[in-house]
């Protein structure tokens, strides 16, 4: 079992700088962690003093290793590879995307509050050319295996979410289907119908969810407007270095036939050819600057569904208000029997002549038990609201947070690959200019 | 036109003075055909036999003394008819013409009966071509601007490549065409309409007879032509491909750093970086544009007129095949006939005279062009090579200063090293 959720956040947030090293250097360099012997310090964790020096400890190393293609459903299979220190779990475990999806629906479900990590795209989307768009395309896999990766790295690195027991079978048990199915969280997933009236209906959201909400929206369509545009520049791109390549073949046949100027053609045309080879890897790598907007492009979906939650958890606060109003007014008719409102109850009272008072009793007992429960509901979801409201605030934050570090990263990535490509294309040209002087 | 004279050889008077090079500039160059005597400065001698070497153009500069240039084009309007006139100013040193400097106007049409009149007196000399009368894709319009100033820096070249032939800048035709103010009474005269028509009669029934032998080195150029003619077609092919290929990147590139400032618009932290990429794109796009047009001004006419020349080329060869084969067919009535002989021999030694000429004449001109071929092309893609270096070095300083102002250091790029 597992200690403290303090404890284990710590663990595997280990395991993500762990990953971050490269394989076969040491792990001690790591602040202080993972001793063979069991016995550590850990950083200060004052409200678990008990953990200092604990015994066992668990080292944790998850990575998505390979991708196989399974041939009887056509489907692709993610491999997981663990270590502990225990060995008391498998080594490996294969998982399939749709695996991830169920993992991720019940993270959505259990905790609404949260804005979870996005997966890889199910399809090629966004593809500058169109060789890309195959889902079998071994680039294509080996960037969703990236993905998925990133996508537990982010779960297990999550604060609130790398508690979860179920993303704990998910990592190291072959049933976790089985553990999935038995929280019965299918049976909790909210009605589109009913998310969708409480957008409509809802009377006093939350005001900065309502501005996150328009973000997201807002982000969305600003991130795929900025994908359509790299890949339709991509595909250009493309185009314009493939053309040098005609330029390679013409001057080896048009070196053939001169004398002074043979050489110096010839060993330019190579270059035409390796300047126009040159734009497969330049487009490649791109790619990973495309998926990183992708994933903040799903990340604004997740934005939104919290927002949503929040709609929900409001309006379903607003009706349960308005329902024990409702029944409070209604007790108060009975009791004073002044109407205030108009009821049919009261319609039937005027033209058949009141009831017997029996059944007044009766029907005061029953709305007394019906105000008791609504006051309890009502309770109940005002807390909900309350702790979905706080709990979202502090996770929205810790997403902005992420995403402005995250996005930064990625723009000077890409401006790091633009760098690198011109870099190539200097040297590229510049030898070309040097077969050109020996013409 | 003043009255001076410039004396015909200063190297007597200017040997006091310090360097060769001053006299080189006041030496004639040997022309085959007219008679003038031979220059009596050494080191001038010494640079007509340099003629090969790959310093040519330092020998060019070295030895002109003929400078033209076309510019100033300017729209004349006539009750039939518009067209364009172009300003054509020459500078010389040169003892054939009384002045030293001439201001002419010329139209293109002016231009298209100087190279038939060279072409009709020296029919296997390769005389670089003119520029199209028309364009065949795209522009409708004569009157467009891009078009006269193409055409015009193409009249520009084409004069000065007639100014540097050792043979040809010394045609009458060339010297009238660069200092009469009035061309139109000079273009009257000379071979006429019918002389010409005759000529191509005469070339009809010759190709029909066929040629016996030629003579194997004309065969080869023959074979080059061909080989060169279906080469630098494509080059010039693939090169406007590239332009428009680049130009559509262009556009997408345009509409794509957009798309970061509208973004930046709805961030806070990220505001910064993300309208500092839009402007890194931008910036791009403008040294993009500018490579483009390099392309075009630079690569693009030279390819054209070599495609040009290409067709020149083919039609000097066949002038020369259809001289060889006027002697022969009159060598073999010679042959056959029994009368008239010494008409006939007569006759016969002429054309056998004219065809000797007629081969020398281009063997001489052979491997000029090829050098000039060579130089011209030659130095027409090292200009696009350095440019595209140029562009490359551009963008990569934009996008490492964006680096700077993120304040990135070089060990925290992800991509470190370089490949």
């Amino acid at each position: 079992t597992l200690n403290s959720t303090c404890c284990q956040w710590w663990y595997l947030r280990d395991a993500v700088t762990l990953l971050r090293m490269r394989p076969g250097s040491p792990t001690t360099s790591v602040e202080g962690m993972m001793a063979q012997d069991g016995r550590e310090e850990l950083p200060g964790t004052d409200d678990d003093p008990e953990n200092t020096g604990s015994t066992l400890l668990r080292r944790m190393e998850i990575c998505v290793a390979e991708a196989e293609k399974r041939s009887g459903k056509n489907a692709v299979n993610m491999q997981e590879t663990f270590t502990h220190a225990d060995k008391c779990s498998p080594d490996s475990l294969w998982r399939r995307y749709s695996e991830f999806e169920l993992l991720r629906n019940y993270l959505i479900v259990t905790y609404p509050y949260i804005v979870v990590p996005p997966l890889p795209e199910k399809r090629a989307e966004f593809v500058w050319h169109k060789l890309s768009a195959d889902n079998m395309d071994p680039d294509f896999v080996e960037r969703r295996r990236v993905g998925l990766e990133n996508f537990l790295l982010r779960v297990a690195s999550h604060p609130v979410l790398s508690n979860d027991k179920i993303l704990y079978h998910f990592l190291t048990e072959h049933g976790w289907k089985e553990a999935v199915c038995e929280t019965g969280f299918q049976a909790k997933v909210d009605s589109r119908l009913r998310a969708l009236s409480a957008t409509f209906r809802v009377r006093n959201p939350d005001k900065r969810f309502m501005e996150m909400k328009h973000y997201s929206d807002e982000l969305q369509s600003h991130t795929s407007q900025l994908l359509r545009a790299r890949a339709r520049v991509a595909d250009r791109l493309y185009g314009v270095y493939k053309v040098h390549g005609n330029y390679g073949r013409v001057f080896s046949e048009w070196s053939a036939i001169e004398k002074e100027m043979g050489d110096g053609l010839q060993s330019a045309g190579h270059h035409m050819d390796a300047y126009a080879a040159s734009i497969d890897d330049i487009l490649e790598e791109e790619e990973h600057y495309a998926d990183q907007l992708k994933e903040y492009l799903s990340y604004a979906e997740a934005l939104r569904a919290v927002c949503r939650k929040h709609e929900l958890s409001q309006f379903e606060l607003e009706m349960a208000s308005q329902d024990l109003i409702s029944k409070k007014q209604q007790r108060e008719e009975l009791t004073t029997g002044i109407v205030r409102t108009f009821s049919f109850k009261g319609m039937t009272n005027k033209l058949f002549g009141q009831e017997a008072p029996e059944q007044r009793e009766a029907r005061l007992k029953l709305l007394e038990e019906l105000i008791a429960e609504g006051e309890e509901s009502v309770k109940e979801k005002t807390v909900e609201r309350e702790e979905h409201v706080e709990r979202a605030w502090v996770d929205m934050q810790r997403f902005k947070e992420q995403k402005d570090k995250d996005l930064r990263e990625a723009l000077i990535s890409y401006a790091v690959m633009q760098i690198s490509m011109c870099k190539k294309g200097i040297q590229v040209w510049g030898n070309a200019k040097e077969c050109f002087l020996k013409m | 036109m003043s009255g001076q004279t410039v004396p015909a050889d200063f190297s007597g008077h200017m040997l006091d003075l310090d360097e060769d090079e001053d006299l080189e500039v006041f030496s004639k160059n040997i022309s085959l055909t007219d008679g003038n005597p031979e220059p009596n400065s050494p080191s001038s001698m010494v640079n007509q036999y340099r003629l090969e070497e790959d310093d040519e153009q330092q020998h060019d500069a070295n030895a002109k003394d003929i400078f033209i240039t076309v510019d100033n084009p300017e729209s004349h309007v006539t009750a039939i008819e518009t067209f364009i006139m172009y300003r054509v100013i020459t500078k010389t040193t040169r003892s054939e013409f009384d002045s030293c400097e001439y201001e002419v106007r010329r139209r293109y049409q002016d231009f298209l009966w100087l190279r038939s009149r060279l072409e009709e007196n020296h029919p296997t000399l390769i005389i670089h071509p003119l520029p199209e009368k028309f364009v065949m894709k795209g522009m409708m319009d004569r009157f467009n601007n891009d078009f006269i100033e193409n055409r015009r820096k193409a009249l520009h070249r084409f004069l000065n490549k007639i100014s540097e032939h050792p043979i040809l800048s010394y045609s009458e035709h060339f010297k009238v065409f660069l200092t009469a103010q009035e061309l139109a009474p000079h273009r009257k005269q000379g071979a006429g309409f019918l002389s010409r028509m005759g000529e191509t009669m005469r070339a009809v029934a010759n190709s029909v007879r066929g040629l016996r032998s030629r003579p194997e080195e004309f065969t080869l150029v023959q074979e080059y032509v061909e080989d060169f003619s279906s080469k630098i077609s494509c080059v010039d092919k693939v090169t406007q491909r590239i332009i428009k290929e680049d130009r559509e990147y262009l556009d997408e590139l345009k509409q794509y750093g957009p798309t970061y400032t509208q973004w930046a618009g709805l961030e806070e932290e990220l505001a910064d970086p993300l309208k500092a990429v839009a402007s890194c794109v931008d910036q791009c796009s403008k040294e993009s544009e500018e490579q483009i047009n390099h392309l075009s001004e630079v690569l693009v006419p030279t390819l054209h007129e070599y495609v040009l020349c290409a067709e020149t080329l083919k039609a000097v060869l066949k002038r020369r095949d259809n001289i060889q084969t006027e002697f022969e067919a009159k060598n073999e009535a010679l042959a056959s006939r029994k009368v008239d002989q010494e008409a006939l021999q007569e006759e016969v030694d002429g054309l056998a005279d004219r065809m000797e000429l007629a081969n020398n004449a281009l063997k001489g001109d052979w491997p000029r062009w090829k050098n000039s071929m060579r130089t011209d092309l030659k130095s027409a893609f090292i200009s696009t090579a350095e440019k595209n270096v140029d562009y490359y070095e551009k963008c990569l300083a934009v996008w490492e200063s964006f680096l700077l102002c993120q304040k990135v250091e070089p060990s925290e790029q992800r991509h470190g090293e370089d490949i």
